[in-house]
């Protein structure tokens, strides 16, 4: 087997959890910016979806299973997957951030790869339904994953989707829900409480599975797993906001001493150099 | 013009498989014919104008050309997000269909006034805006620009029995139709107003006032170089729109003439006030806000410095 190294020295196969909070770590410290915790916590979902679970021969596969990263956010995690699976190159995700890329913080659909472009909250899954919708009218056996956030659940227009999606029975599309329980201000607990939001997918019509959202296995076996249900599938993916990075998780701010301690520090704070060190150095000693 | 665009778009449906229509709950006894055609390729979103329009994206993405319909305010208003990050942004194949423009919902109180449509979309650089005067020329724009690329919003209007005099059903993208010539002063009128525009222009030949007529009927592409060619020749335009003042034909033609330096005074003629509550059928909404013939004539007489016959 042909190992390509980079610049970054990583290897380059598969869509290695690992590997992925390198290049978010990396890439997020150059360009000096947030949304560090968001993307850490949903490495492992997509490493399931672009390492396993999705159909594609290549990023303009016609035929290929479609993805929508609803939680745009998370672009950079993205962007991870997508150069491991090497359907973006590194001079590519270089440009993260940087003045005239198609590579920022949301993601674009102007970049291979993407297939939707995303970025304002509760769009997403609808896109995704008419997707799902449209492979049922063609008749194709194409499927459609999408990952949305908990706080995005806060918008009305996922569940317009929701109830599409479950009384027309799309069982061809499959939804990520990123439990961190963190928002952009604060717990989702005391922003906009969530609670039974296994029952509230249920009740709109779906069948709900809950997973460790940090098991790349578990992950894959719930995508992956047949069923006879006729119902859209619901993955509940149980995440810790900030994951793989210990103070992150705690939600502390090294540097920022001013800040009280909440996780969603790090939805916004980019890290300064004792932090990213710090945040490099878990990594590189992770199993 | 519903009927004329259901009619045209079962006509087109038959030929081409990828058309889908999505209506958010509304169109009953309009949009049936559709429906009992092409049962596999109707949805009723139900009352969901924001995931109607984000699955279009999804369904035009995988090769479909789906019209989503609903009524103008709900159509463009609600859901223009969806519409500026979906099909805009994505550059895809998706027609949003507003029914009712202007005051054609007049009863049904200001939340289904359709007046600011026009405008708001026509802020999208990236989506056509068709606003047919009448409904030979709502046959014509359908069929004619189901293969145009990239997305389009319709703002029709529900009369499917008023013409038009002198249109006759043409329709061009980039262009616009000349209806009756006259060399005194030039109207410009948008969308199923156009008939009370042609009806002032009768009243104004009456008292010796020789009237052109203009339908403009498409934004981007901009009309401009027929708008330019047509106002050099006059010194005196007004402009007819059941639609706010901002941003829609009146904003159009001025900048049009400040653009091109061209030596025309342009009187605007659209809604200026925000609902006071009031509602009432189309004509009296368009003399409560100075758009019915009478008003049209006294602005164009005012403009020409008549005395308007007691």
């Amino acid at each position: 087997m042909t190992e390509s190294f980079d610049a970054m020295g990583l290897v380059r196969e598969g869509v290695d959890p690992k590997q992925m909070r390198r290049i978010i770590l990396t890439q997020s410290y150059r360009a000096h910016v947030g949304h560090i915790g968001s993307c850490l916590c949903v490495v492992e979902i997509l490493s399931a979806l672009y390492g396993s679970v999705l159909r594609a021969q290549g990023p303009d596969d016609p035929n290929r299973d479609r993805f929508v990263l609803s939680k745009g956010h998370a672009g950079l995690a993205l962007y991870a997957a997508l150069y491991l699976k090497k359907w973006i190159s590194q001079t590519q995700l270089d440009t993260f951030f940087a003045d005239n890329t198609l590579l920022a913080v949301h993601p674009e659909a102007a970049l291979q790869g993407v297939d939707f472009s995303s970025g304002s909250l509760g769009q997403g899954i609808s896109i995704a339904v008419g997707a799902a919708l449209a492979a049922r009218i063609r008749q194709v056996q194409r499927r459609v994953f999408c990952l949305i956030s908990d706080a995005e659940c806060n918008e009305g227009s996922v569940w317009e989707a929701a109830m599409f999606a479950a009384h027309h029975r799309l069982s061809n599309l499959q939804v990520i829900l990123d439990w961190n329980r963190v928002q952009a201000f604060g717990r989702t607990s005391d922003v906009m409480d969530l609670p039974n939001l296994a029952e509230r997918w249920r009740t709109f019509g779906w069948r709900v599975s809950e997973v460790d959202g940090h098991s790349v296995q578990a992950l894959v076996d719930s995508l992956s797993s047949p069923s006879d249900s006729p119902s859209p599938h619901l993955v509940l993916a149980r995440t810790l906001f900030g994951k793989g990075v210990s103070y992150m998780e705690k939600g502390i701010p090294l540097t920022q001493k001013n800040l009280p301690v909440e996780p969603m520090n790090w939805h916004y704070l980019p890290m300064s150099p004792e932090e990213f060190e710090l945040a490099m150095d878990e990594v590189e000693r992770s199993d | 013009m519903r009927k004329a665009f259901i009619d045209t778009l079962c006509s087109l449906a038959q030929q081409d498989e990828r058309i889908v229509l999505l209506t958010a709950d509304l169109g009953f006894l309009a949009i049936e014919p559709f429906r009992d055609r092409f049962p596999n390729r109707f949805f009723n979103v139900g009352v969901a104008e924001q995931n109607m329009i984000g699955m279009t994206t999804g369904l035009a993405e995988a090769g479909l050309r789906p019209y989503a319909y609903s009524i103008a305010t709900f159509a463009s208003l609600r859901p223009f997000e969806f519409i500026r990050n979906g099909p805009v942004m994505h550059k895809l194949d998706v027609r949003v269909v507003g029914m009712g423009m202007g005051f054609e919902y007049g009863h049904s109180g200001p939340t289904h006034f359709g007046v600011e449509d026009v405008a708001v979309m026509r802020t999208l650089p990236g989506i056509t805006v068709v606003i047919p005067a009448d409904y030979e020329q709502t046959a014509t724009a359908i069929r004619d620009t189901c293969d145009v690329s990239g997305p389009i919003y319709y703002s029709l209007g529900k009369d499917d029995k008023t013409l038009m005099p002198g249109l006759k059903g043409r329709f061009e993208l980039g262009r616009i139709q000349i209806t009756r010539s006259g060399s005194d002063v030039a109207i410009l009128s948008m969308g199923s107003i156009s008939s009370e525009v042609d009806a002032a222009a009768n009243q104004l030949e009456q008292v010796g006032v020789h009237v052109t007529v203009a339908v403009v009927s498409n934004f981007n592409p901009n009309p401009e170089h027929d708008l330019v060619e047509l106002l050099k020749q006059f010194s005196f335009a007004l402009t007819v729109e059941a639609q706010t003042i901002s941003g829609g034909l009146g904003a159009f033609a001025a900048s049009v003439i400040a653009a091109n330096g061209l030596p025309c005074r342009l009187c605007t003629l659209g809604v200026r006030t925000p609902p006071d509550g009031t509602s009432g059928n189309q004509q009296e909404r368009w003399r409560k806000n100075g758009l019915d013939r009478g008003a049209i004539v006294h602005n164009v007489l005012s403009m020409l410095r008549i005395q308007p016959a007691q």
